[in-house]
């Protein structure tokens, strides 16, 4: 009897998981992506995996140096701060605020910005052009004065400086997925798949969304990096997250006052806050990358 | 008898805005009349912009005629209703790239027309679309495949079993058959040819290639301006075109036509 099986492969990959081979390939973007995914990780548990509570306070060990100076205390890996606080836990405790601030803030800008995006490209005339920019405006002024007014209307808050950045993340995800979706809706597949009397939504479940997903995915990881820049700034000029958070912005201007004293106050934060930002940049690069790579339909 | 699909006062008018208030009305198809029985084909010729894929929209519905009516079978299709067209007049694109969604697999492509346009369960839905594949040369393995796995005519098959699989009466190939190379193209037309025989289809050939044109069609319409310039057999007239517009035409393309 015949084969009836003629191919050996077993897999065929979609273009999602082509996309992934490909960015698989870059070792330093996996590297970025692990520590990504360890940021990640550490965002949601770090209230168990740190050593100490982040509010706690060690009265005997203020100011005291990481472990490997001479005077360090092995307990307390990266020091303390001048309240006595492990700064190793502070910071640990602190990628929830930083870095799973970031990450909740461009997924709900996202949604929104899907949303108003696609809209307004299944929209035509007034609607569309009205939908694609009314949130415009905000793009002109930067996102920092935009917080500073949203702060001086609503009080100094985390919560606030959240808001702030949500708005003004949308804007971007309006336009990019309102080109995307007018770009694919030009193709002919849609068409077809229009005249077999499918539904507009159906066409933007299964003809649109699918092909763009990426794109918005890549431009997320790029927004995400100036979340934690917005919200680290906002900590540090003290709009944002109030001291007693161990926000890393925030801690940054704790230690600044000491620098001369503790410089390790304000090298970790630091540090942290370079690595947070490097890490998801190189992640996006590397999305975009890969993108690009893939072969063009 | 009632001819399959019958076309009558068919045009079209662009109206495009200049200033304020005004516009200027530009006519891409001036009425036209046809029509064609099953087992045949009609071919209709031009160059650019000269309205044959106007022609092809409207009659699978794309775009609404500014006036005229499209019968079927005596019946006249409504625009707008895509459910009651579809099942009926389907259509091949120009380009094969695009018209498969890149991030279905062929299973999902030749579901989808199946799930929105009939009433079949999935195990019958799988089974119809294996049957169709294999009708135009591929196998029932393919249906897992992701549309950038396959070459340009092998796209082209896919489309076609997409076109074919609604069992529809005429379908429209709108320069299908030119981004593939001369011997795909080959195979193609005998598919197509072979497919008609079974099925009873009806074909709406729109190309510029008068040598696919002669040895695929019954009747030709040659098209200039969006008017029609002369309508027959196909084998009349192009050995006797009485028209210049239709003898430019030959005699731009007449070492086609002669080495075959």
């Amino acid at each position: 009897m015949a084969r009836e099986n003629i191919y050996q492969e077993e897999e065929f990959p979609s273009p999602l998981m082509q996309l992934w081979y490909n960015f698989k390939k870059n070792p330093m973007v996996m590297l970025a992506f692990g520590s990504y995914l360890a940021l990640a990780i550490l965002a949601i548990f770090s209230p168990i995996l740190t050593p100490f509570s982040s509010s706690q306070s060690h009265l005997e060990y203020i100011l005291l140096p990481p472990a490997w100076n001479d005077d360090g205390n092995v307990s307390f890996l990266l020091g303390t701060d001048k309240l006595g606080r492990d700064i190793l836990s502070m910071l640990m405790h602190g990628a929830s605020f930083t870095f799973g601030l970031s990450f909740i803030i461009v997924i709900i800008s996202a949604v929104i910005g899907v949303l108003i995006g696609s809209l307004s490209a299944l929209t035509s005339g007034f609607k569309s052009s009205f939908l694609n920019h009314f949130l415009d405006v905000i793009l002109s002024i930067p996102s920092l004065l935009l917080a500073i007014v949203i702060v001086a209307i609503l009080g100094i808050g985390l919560s606030n400086t959240v808001l702030a950045i949500i708005i003004v993340l949308i804007p971007q995800f309006i336009h990019i997925t309102k080109n995307e979706v007018k770009k694919e809706f030009s193709k002919d597949y849609v068409l077809a798949s229009k005249l077999d009397g499918a539904s507009p939504l159906r066409l933007l479940r299964y003809s649109i969304f699918p092909n763009i997903i990426e794109r918005v995915i890549t431009q997320a990881t790029l927004a995400q990096s100036a979340a934690i820049l917005d919200i680290a700034a906002l900590g540090f000029l003290g709009l944002g997250a109030p001291s007693e958070i161990p926000e890393w912005g925030a801690m940054l201007s704790n230690g600044v006052d000491l620098f001369y004293i503790a410089p390790w106050t304000v090298y970790f934060p630091g540090l942290a806050i370079l690595f947070t930002v490097i890490a998801t940049n190189l992640v996006g690069e590397g999305l975009r990358h890969a993108l690009k790579q893939r072969k063009v339909y | 008898m009632v001819a399959l699909l019958k076309v009558t006062n068919l045009s079209k008018e662009y109206k495009q805005r200049e200033y304020f208030f005004q516009h200027k009305v530009s006519t891409a198809l001036y009425p036209i009349n046809f029509s064609i029985d099953a087992y045949k084909t009609l071919a209709i010729v031009g160059d650019s912009g000269s309205g044959k894929s106007t022609i092809a929209k409207m009659l699978v519905g794309a775009e609404k005629p500014t006036t005229g009516e499209v019968e079927l079978n005596g019946q006249i299709l409504e625009v707008g209703n895509f459910k009651q067209r579809c099942q009926h007049i389907r259509m091949i694109f120009q380009d094969s790239s695009t018209t498969l969604n890149p991030s279905l697999t062929v299973h999902q492509l030749l579901d989808e027309p199946l799930k929105l346009n009939t009433s079949l369960n999935e195990l019958e839905r799988a089974q119809l679309i294996s049957e169709t594949l294999q009708k135009v040369g591929l196998l029932s393995d393919h249906m897992n495949f992701y549309p950038h796995m396959f070459s340009g005519g092998q796209k082209q098959r896919i489309s076609l079993a997409r076109a074919i699989i609604l069992k529809p009466q005429v379908i429209i190939l709108d320069e299908a058959l030119a981004s593939l190379d001369p011997s795909l193209r080959s195979q193609m037309i005998n598919l197509l040819l072979d497919i008609q025989e079974q099925m009873g289809l009806a074909f709406i050939l729109i190309s510029h290639n008068l040598g696919i044109v002669k040895h695929f069609s019954d009747q030709i319409m040659v098209l200039s301006e969006g008017k029609v310039v002369e309508q027959g057999d196909t084998i009349e007239v192009l050995s006797k075109p009485k028209q210049k517009y239709t003898k430019k035409l030959i005699m731009s393309q007449q070492f086609q036509l002669f080495s075959r």
